[in-house]
């Protein structure tokens, strides 16, 4: 069966119609969720898109989690429902409290759009991808420098937590860390974006095997 | 609308003499009439009209509003009567010059809609937020026309990097584009970044945009429909920005930026820092969705961006444009502060606002889609017969104006100034660097003209939308023609921005025509063939008789090119006044081309080498020059001679050739591919050098004349069937070279230089880094 994604909206997201588009290039099937809903009807994924809810404003994140949706995919996420957040998405997740720690500015305090290499740390979460392999993914962000406190990254190591990690940490990011799940396994959040990796004829394809996971959990 | 180029009132502000920051409450008494409208910057002649036009004196706002529209930015007055040369008819050009941007036809049932617009005044005093609003503007004038912004691109002239103020500029106008354009939502893909001393007190800021639409969704700004309602969407109206067209973009500066002096010393400079509009991303991101979605629901019968000169300019321009005239009712213009006066109110140029045309049965609909986005929707016009524009304290309040729509955006005044040569052009002209020492060692000198801009573009979103097939740093942008809700195209769109001021200040008529020349060039490099162009005409004050020379020089040098090559200029802007200490800035025209490719199956080669492969310059039979050329320049100080002749058939036959080549289905045909221009062919073979990481190794170049030499219509081709290429070259009537051969780990012009790729590596990417504060990354 197709899985469906339901990939939120919030005012100022900008990245949702790619993450469609890379889905769908996949063979899933995926669908606009604005905010103020307040069910996610019946979807088998959920995606937070890269951007900038409600302008970043006060903190990236920070806002969206009152967003009327969060209520649901919280509740989704609790239930064990595969979660990714992606760069934005990432942030929201953590202001959210379904990942733990928090996202800084990165550490030459300036905005960076590149492509880097990032290895993936574990293969079992929802977002997969061969232990060990290193994939060429875009990256583009200003707060991408993923913090801690020593409890938490002991944590995040004990429980295998860490999911990708950059080859050559490009924002100062505790512990190379580009992107983590929850002890459950079922939320991730990753800094890079792994829909803008899709397509040869834009480049690297790399970020495909982690989608089409997502796509099969 | 552009936010440049008004002509001369000096630094006042648009509140009448006497009245400062202070409301003017009703009562005040104004001083004479007489006073006013100079200080308004409109001359007594024109004065003398507006009441000719009204039959009365006009009121303190009527005159406000007029010095606004019948400013160089709105009316082009001293441009207008050069700029009708330019040719801007071709069959696929859906809207030509005078809307807010030109849009061609794409086929398929696609359209793109371009323009290209100055920001350069504002973002000399607040470089973030005077680049940041440049970005705002620009976007606008786009999603008016109904298209979805997909591309930015950003031509930007700075002083010397070495200049603590000009790294304080450049700084900040980069971080400006980088948190406006990636918060909105539209990939900047790429620019040019050039460093010159005569930028250093007056920065130059180009900010391109590209959109794609349905043929079907196109949107004009016509008000039409007597009783339809002029809604005013987006941010409240607030004192930022009210005196934007004049006291920024008319004033030169008087003190010297870049003289050691930090523009914070510049009592002037500071002084007008709150006439630069501060910039809301947010706003716009979900002004355009609301937009884009009242035109897919068919809500909007015509609309307009509110850029310089705010209400007063959308109001009237869409009246005028629809045969109509408009009531305004100024009282329920919803403001940021409170006692703002009618004047202000209509001359704000707070940003994020557009003005909608609404059958009044639309306005529920209209209003459930605005309230989706958080966009706020108000009624403050309505559209009437009779074409006069009525300006109300409420419905059936007062009326403050009433004026004819179309005097205001149509009968400004053109003038006819004065032309002249400089004085020592032909001095210049003769001093051929010709007899300049040769260099000591040419590889040192290359690497001093070498200057990896990456720096700028990786604080850039330039992968957006899916759609980057080349970002920044190549010839030419390539992207899919694609964009969120249109069905795929299979085609592919090329981006070019170009200028040369070095070029244009010896010979600005020969000097545009090889800057159009370069910039379709860099198109055909990609692939592409070039469909349409937009300019932005940077210049100093056109009070200076030799000014508008270069000016009128400029423009005859693109229409000679455009003609020849078959391409549109589909729209522009003139920024006028880049003067700072009483220098004029050097003629600074900047192109921006737009080329379509029919089938983008996959990515072109780009400016590369690949080892092994044999190297071919394509193109060039005239003698080489150093006239206007970097190495000239950089090296010696030099900026004296003739520039080559641009040979426009040829150029016209290259062109094709080169797109030819590059489409060609065997993928050997082009492995790399670049043209010739800023430093001649030694940058050329060092930049494709060293963005693949193979050197190359080449003879037949006699002396750094030949290296350096910057002379039109060249093409270093990296190939893999070079007999093919050269037969492909005799059958175009083009002349082809051998070059050499690609591979090793050197840049090697035999007798003339052999550079290790690593040094020319550090050069490269050193350039901008070293001068900028530290990045820890690095």
């Amino acid at each position: 069966m197709t899985a469906r994604i339901g990939v939120i909206v919030f005012p100022g997201s900008n990245c949702e119609h790619d993450v469609v588009a890379a889905l769908e290039r996949l063979g899933g099937q995926a669908e606009l969720v604005w905010h103020k809903e307040t069910s996610l009807a019946d979807v088998d994924a959920v995606v937070l898109p890269g951007g900038f809810a409600h302008g970043d404003y006060l903190r990236p994140g920070a806002l969206a989690r009152f967003s009327p949706v969060m209520d649901a995919v919280r509740a989704f996420a609790e239930a064990g429902g595969p979660t990714i957040g992606i760069c934005n998405g990432f942030q929201v997740l953590t202001e959210a409290g379904l990942l733990p720690g928090a996202l800084q500015k990165n550490r030459g305090l300036r905005f960076i759009c590149s492509t880097v290499a990032v290895r993936v740390e574990s293969a079992r979460t929802v977002l997969g991808g061969a232990l060990g392999t290193v994939l060429q993914l875009p990256i583009n962000h200003f707060e991408g420098n993923y913090t801690c406190d020593p409890e938490t990254l002991a944590g995040l190591r004990a429980e295998e937590q860490v999911v990708l990690r950059y080859v050559d940490n490009p924002n100062g990011s505790t512990d190379d860390i580009a992107g983590i799940c929850n002890r459950r396994r079922n939320v991730v959040g990753l800094m890079p974006h792994p829909e803008r990796a899709c397509d040869p004829l834009c480049g690297s394809v790399d970020g495909a095997v982690l989608l089409r996971s997502l796509l099969n959990c | 609308m552009a936010d440049e180029a008004n002509p001369a009132p000096g630094p006042e502000s648009l509140a009448p003499p006497g009245i400062g920051a202070a409301p003017p409450g009703p009562g005040v008494a104004p001083p004479g009439i007489g006073e006013l409208h100079r200080a308004l910057g409109l001359s007594d002649d024109e004065a003398a009209s507006i009441e000719g036009i009204l039959g009365r004196a006009p009121n303190h706002l009527e005159l406000a509003m007029y010095a606004v529209m019948w400013s160089e930015h709105c009316s082009y007055k001293s441009s207008g009567v050069h700029l009708r040369r330019l040719p801007s008819k071709a069959p696929h050009v859906l809207v030509g010059p005078g809307e807010n941007a030109g849009v061609i036809d794409a086929g398929d049932g696609v359209a793109v809609a371009l323009r290209i617009e100055s920001h350069n005044h504002p973002s000399a005093i607040e470089p973030h937020q005077g680049a940041a609003t440049g970005v705002g503007g620009i976007l606008r004038d786009i999603f008016t026309m109904g298209a979805r912004p997909i591309a930015l691109m950003d031509s930007l002239r700075m002083g010397p990097i070495q200049d603590p103020h000009s790294k304080w500029v450049f700084e900040g106008v980069v971080s400006g584009i980088s948190g406006y354009g990636n918060a909105v939502g539209v990939p900047t893909v790429g620019g040019e970044v050039v460093f010159d001393p005569c930028y250093a007190g007056n920065p130059l800021v180009n900010v391109m945009c590209v959109g794609v639409l349905p043929t079907s969704r196109l949107v004009l700004s016509a008000a039409s429909g007597v009783g339809n309602l002029a809604m005013l969407l987006g941010s409240l109206t607030g004192r930022d920005g009210i005196g934007g067209v004049s006291v920024l973009a008319s004033a030169a500066f008087g003190a010297q930026a870049g003289d050691g002096q930090p523009a914070s010393a510049m009592g002037e400079a500071e002084s007008k820092r709150p006439s630069v509009q501060v910039g809301d991303p947010y706003e716009e991101k979900r002004l355009i969705e609301a937009c884009l979605d009242l035109y897919d629901r068919g809500l909007v019968v015509g609309i307009q961006d509110l850029g310089g000169a705010g209400i007063t300019c959308a109001t009237c321009e869409t009246a005028s444009r629809g045969g109509m005239g408009m009531d305004v009712n100024v009282a329920a213009v919803p403001r940021r502060e409170p006692h703002m006066a009618p004047f202000e109110v209509m001359t704000s140029e707070s940003q994020e606002r557009m003005l909608a045309i609404v059958r009044p049965e639309h306005l529920s609909a209209l209003r459930k889609v605005c309230q989706r986005w958080d966009v706020r929707a108000t009624e403050i016009g309505r559209v009437t017969e009779g074409g006069r524009l009525r300006i109300l304290e409420g419905w059936q309040g007062e009326v403050l104006a009433d004026v004819p729509a179309a005097s205001l955006a149509d009968d400004g005044p053109l003038y006819h100034r004065p032309l002249a040569p400089p004085a020592d052009l032909a001095t210049r002209r003769s001093d051929d660097p010709s007899t300049l020492p040769p260099p000591i060692d040419c590889g040192a000198d290359l690497c001093a003209m070498l200057a990896d801009p990456s720096w700028v573009y990786h604080q850039y979103d330039h992968q957006l939308f899916l759609n980057t097939v080349i970002g920044p740093g190549d010839d030419a942008a390539v992207l899919r023609l694609a964009a969120p809700g249109l069905a795929p195209t299979g085609k592919g769109l090329a981006l070019t921005t170009d200028g040369n001021a070095r070029w244009c200040a010896l010979d600005p008529r020969r000097g545009t025509a090889m800057v159009v020349a370069e910039a379709t060039l860099n198109v055909a490099c990609v692939g592409a063939r070039p469909a349409a162009l937009v300019d932005c005409l940077n210049f100093g004050n056109p009070e200076h008789p030799e000014v508008m020379w270069q000016l009128s020089e400029a423009i005859d040098g693109m229409a000679e090119a455009c003609h020849a090559l078959g391409l549109p200029v589909v729209g522009g802007n003139v920024s006028l006044y880049n003067e700072s200490a009483g220098h004029d800035i050097d003629a600074t025209p900047v192109v921006g081309v737009v080329g379509l490719i029919e089938h983008l199956t996959r990515p072109p080669p780009g400016a590369r080498l690949v080892e092994g492969a044999t190297l071919l310059v394509l193109g060039g039979t005239g003698r080489p020059s150093l006239a206007g050329s970097r190495w000239a320049a950089q090296v010696h100080g030099h900026r004296g001679g003739t520039l080559a002749p641009v040979d426009l058939e040829v150029h016209r036959a290259l062109l094709a050739l080169v797109a030819g080549l590059v489409g060609s289905a065997d993928p050997r045909m082009v492995l790399g591919v670049h043209d010739v221009s800023d430093g001649g062919l030694g940058v050329a073979l060092a930049e494709m050098a060293l963005r693949s990481g193979v050197g190359c190794r080449v003879s037949g170049v006699p002396s750094h004349v030949e290296l350096f030499a910057e002379s039109p219509s060249r093409v270093v081709v990296c190939t893999g069937l070079p007999e093919a290429v050269g037969a492909a070259g005799d059958a175009a009537g083009v002349s082809w070279a051998l070059l050499g051969t690609a591979g090793g780990g050197s840049i090697v012009v035999e007798g003339l230089l052999d550079l290790p790729l690593e040094a020319a590596l550090s050069a490269w990417r050193g350039a901008i880094p070293n001068e900028m504060a530290p990045d820890v990354r690095s």
